[in-house]
């Protein structure tokens, strides 16, 4: 795939991020205020001196109008996208170009989802009915399928696969306990979460990211005006973005172990960033534990782990707070819920806060402040297994040498 | 060559309620035995594909022309049904689909139909029956669900119609105003003396008319709703004990508009050459119909015996237990707690002409370049994309197995869990569907599995119909596919 990146030509100057949650107490034009007003407060800027807005949400708002109504915008371009889990991501990497290509001075990228209005538990998703042929599965049930096919090709057992699982979440709850913005603050017994009711499969409760509402802004300038607006500005290393044929249910050859958008994906961001061994040069990655086996097969699917190894590593420990490359450590969507909209920038917000030592001490990651390491990484993948989108970033504290 | 019965298939759904059940439930004298349950995912639509699929198996019938549904519990009014089955059988559009619902005696109409269309042109007649009653009768307990299809054919016929005779009274010992969930019925001794002597007249001039006498009667099925009429007809036509047909309902229950069908399958698998069979039904009336068996039955039995089909004897004794309680949810009789998740929305009807090969008819896509196989069918081609290159291929009675599975406990469904399966089919070709009809312990990687057609739900007053897997029954060490393509 050829795709030539914008390293180190676009910063990020300044985010907000809101508590995720039930939020009962706030509708989407709120949330939207309040991460857009975060936002501007972070970069010292003010609204009026956005020149673009992208904003991304499945199904909480049609058309620009969404955000410009709420935030009383000045006739401005307001875009609405969407893209599966990875909208957030989506609405950030257009910003991104926009300002690249120097149409524009300074945009804002900014996600939200308004989950708990609906009345139901789980993801409900938009219809699109067609000729009634489509199935009737779950997204819980579809990722289920991961966990038997895994544990089969590598010959992990059945209770140790359970164990494996189990300590992913036991994990992203511990990281989430030191993040005062999840949606679940506790830790979580590894046998509350073992034993927690089936939802799908070999799924149980605990194996499920929750449904949350939420949302998360980031501001992007050219890398040459970033210090007007801060002395740590995050770079942009690399974007990328595909949307696969869809071959895993159509194709015998597909085998439930493996994401192949995620490896194109991460491959593409890779060698835009320059990364070679992504295990020893990513200071932290957040990425989309929408299940718990999600997070184990994309361990090895962004190559933070060999085919057939990541429940070993994850047994290990290598991917907690203090581990050799921690995942999730804000808590990940186990912790955060997954407001679709604004998941993507969430997990950007974290390595706003971690790659510049921001995090609160409970949860700042070593590899930052004694590893020295100066690059984080955040994916988010949308739809099945063997039919999904998926996107991965690199941004980094450090311009390139 | 004589024309008529060219093949016969019959459909017994998968489920049992034991009539012990009802009684433990209620409180109430049970009976004994069991009574077959459609699905909550079955109509009489799909027990008529399931039957008529049966019926067209074995191979050897050239196209059908002419289609008659039957069945006294319709899906649709003014939309015809026959149209569904026709299209879910993969018949030729140039086929005149015709519906005869509402009544019990619809079914026989439909066979005599057929019968005369069959010596013009091959001709199918499909009676589908769905019947039970209010919680604790006698309907509810003694009726049964299933289906049954026969091919009518100019020549090369089983068992050609030799005689016929039929009566029509009006009276009311049966009946039920559309909407209601179950019917009335006069007392008892009034039905019945009406039906006895009209039943023994038909029967005697049926015989007239084909030349014979009663001793001459190799076989003999009498049905009916009315069990007692039925049970004094039976024994009181001079007809030898040993030919009177088993009616199986103790299994079975009485499958109403499609009993009679299911007795004359019955017989023709059982029956010889240049035997006679009569069928007697007591409905509104009496209909008699004489059939004599031809030198072609034996291979037909052979056919479908080395094509796998389960006999009727064999269906009765087949099933699974389902629990009274599921049974009452099936039927709409206990109101319970919906899942709490979105109710699915509608179907696009213009989507769904556009695809009716793939929706009914489960025709894959064949990319003719390189020959991999498409479900649902597409215009580009996967692994060569080569573009508008596809030709169809019916898959419906390609079998397959399990590649991976998962028990799904959040899926909307009228029976949690929903039982997702990722099929391989043999000869290629994947697809992702729910399994139905099955125990979801029993669900392995490696199962054998096979389609079946049914309405997997009903969103403003449409009923949405599609292919689901259900389990062969095959062990995977006995059937192993070969994968090409």
């Amino acid at each position: 795939m050829a795709s030539n990146g914008i390293r180190d030509r676009v910063a990020i100057v300044g985010m907000g991020c809101t508590p995720f949650g039930e939020r009962w107490d706030k509708g989407t034009d709120d949330l939207l205020t309040d991460a857009a007003v975060d936002a501007i407060a972070d970069a010292g800027v003010k609204m009026d001196e956005i020149d673009a807005f992208w904003l991304g949400t499945m199904g909480s708002g049609n058309s620009g109008l969404t955000l410009s109504r709420p935030l009383k915008l000045d006739y401005r371009p307001v875009s609405r996208l969407e893209n599966f889990c990875a909208t957030g991501s989506e609405a950030f990497r257009n910003a991104c170009y926009a300002v690249a290509s120097g149409a524009y001075d300074l945009a804002m990228a900014i996600g939200v989802e308004k989950l708990k209005d609906s009345g139901y538990s789980g993801l409900t998703g938009i219809h699109l009915v067609g000729d009634g042929t489509g199935g009737s599965l779950t997204a819980p049930a579809t990722f289920s399928f991961l966990v038997p096919a895994y544990a089969e090709k590598y010959g992990v057992g059945t209770d140790e696969m359970k164990e494996v699982l189990t300590r992913i979440a036991w994990k992203n709850h511990y990281n989430g306990a030191r993040n005062p913005r999840a949606q679940f603050r506790k830790e979580v017994p590894m046998e509350t979460i073992s034993k927690s009711p089936r939802v799908a499969g070999e799924l149980g409760v605990f194996d499920c990211s929750g449904v949350s509402d939420g949302s998360a802004a980031a501001i992007v300038c050219r890398v040459e005006d970033a210090h007007r607006y801060t002395d740590a500005p995050l770079y942009v290393k690399g974007l990328s973005f595909v949307a696969g044929p869809a071959a895993g249910p159509i194709d015998p050859e597909y085998d439930y172990t493996t994401f192949e958008e995620v490896v194109r994906s991460a491959t593409d961001a890779y060698h835009q960033a320059g990364i070679t061994d992504p295990r020893s040069q990513l200071a932290m990655a957040e990425v989309h534990d929408c299940f718990t086996p999600t997070e184990l097969v994309l361990m090895e699917d962004l190559g933070f782990a060999d085919r057939g190894t990541a429940w070993k590593e994850v047994l290990a420990g290598t991917f907690e707070l203090g581990g050799e490359l921690p995942v999730n450590p804000d808590g990940g969507l186990k912790s955060f819920g997954h407001p679709i909209g604004a998941s993507g920038l969430r997990m950007l917000f974290e390595c706003w806060l971690q790659l510049r030592k921001k995090a609160p001490p409970e949860r700042q990651i070593k590899t930052v402040t004694e590893g020295g390491r100066t690059l984080g990484l955040t994916h988010n993948l949308g739809g099945g297994p063997g039919e999904c989108v998926s996107f991965v970033s690199v941004v980094g504290s450090e311009p390139s040498a | 060559m004589a024309s008529g019965i060219g093949s016969w298939g019959v459909y017994l759904p998968f489920w049992r309620l034991e009539r012990t059940a009802i009684g433990q439930a209620l409180g109430s004298p049970a009976g004994r035995g069991t009574r077959t349950v459609a699905s909550y995912d079955e109509d009489t639509t799909t027990l008529g594909v399931e039957a008529g699929r049966r019926a067209l198996a074995p191979g050897g019938t050239a196209p059908i022309e002419e289609l008659y549904f039957s069945t006294p519990e319709p899906a649709y009014q003014d939309k015809t049904n026959a149209t569904t089955v026709h299209a879910a059988l993969g018949l030729s559009e140039r086929t005149g689909a015709y519906d005869l619902v509402g009544s019990v005696r619809s079914g026989v109409g439909a066979l005599v139909a057929a019968v005369a269309g069959g010596k013009d042109h091959p001709t199918l007649a499909v009676v589908a029956e769905l019947r039970t009653g209010l919680a604790g009768g006698a309907d509810e307990r003694e009726s049964g669900d299933g289906a049954v299809a026969f091919t009518l054919v100019p020549d090369t016929a089983v068992a050609e119609l030799v005689g016929r005779a039929a009566a029509s009274e009006e009276f009311l010992d049966r009946w039920r105003v559309p909407g209601e969930s179950s019917s009335h019925q006069w007392e008892e001794r009034f039905g019945e003396t009406a039906y006895v002597p009209l039943a023994r007249e038909v029967f005697t001039d049926a015989l007239k008319s084909a030349g014979i006498t009663a001793d001459a009667v190799d076989h003999l099925v009498v049905t009916g709703l009315h069990a007692r009429a039925v049970r004094a007809v039976r024994t009181s036509l001079g007809v030898a004990e040993a030919a009177l047909a088993p009616d199986r309902t103790t299994e079975v229950g009485n499958l109403g508009a499609a009993q009679l069908g299911f007795g004359l399958a019955d017989v023709l698998e059982r029956a010889e050459p240049g035997q006679t069979v009569v069928t007697l039904q007591l409905a509104d009336g009496a209909d008699a119909l004489v059939w004599r068996t031809t030198e072609a039955l034996t291979g037909v039995q052979a056919r479908r015996r080395e094509a796998g089909l389960a006999t009727v004897a064999e269906q009765a004794a087949s099933g699974h237990p389902v629990p009274y309680a599921a049974f009452l949810t099936w039927r709409g009789q206990l109101r319970r707690e919906p899942p709490r998740r979105p109710e699915p929305d509608r179907p696009d009807a213009p989507n769904m002409l556009r695809r009716e090969g793939w929706k009914y008819g489960f025709n894959a896509g064949r990319c003719l370049v390189c020959g991999f196989r498409h479900l649902p069918p597409t215009r580009v081609c996967l692994r060569c994309k080569t573009v508008d290159q596809m030709a169809p291929e019916r898959l419906a009675d390609v079998k397959g197995v399990v590649a991976t599975f998962a028990i799904d406990h959040l899926a909307f469904s009228m029976s949690p869990p929903t039982v997702g399966v990722v099929v391989d089919f043999d000869g290629g070709g994947r697809y992702r569907c729910e399994l139905t009809d099955s125990d979801a312990a029993s669900v392995k990687i490696g199962n054998r599995v096979e389609m079946t057609f049914r309405r997997f739900y009903t969103a403003d007053g449409m009923h949405n119909y599609f292919w689901k897997a259900r389990p062969t029954g095959e062990t995977p060490a006995a059937a192993a596919p070969t994968k090409e393509g």
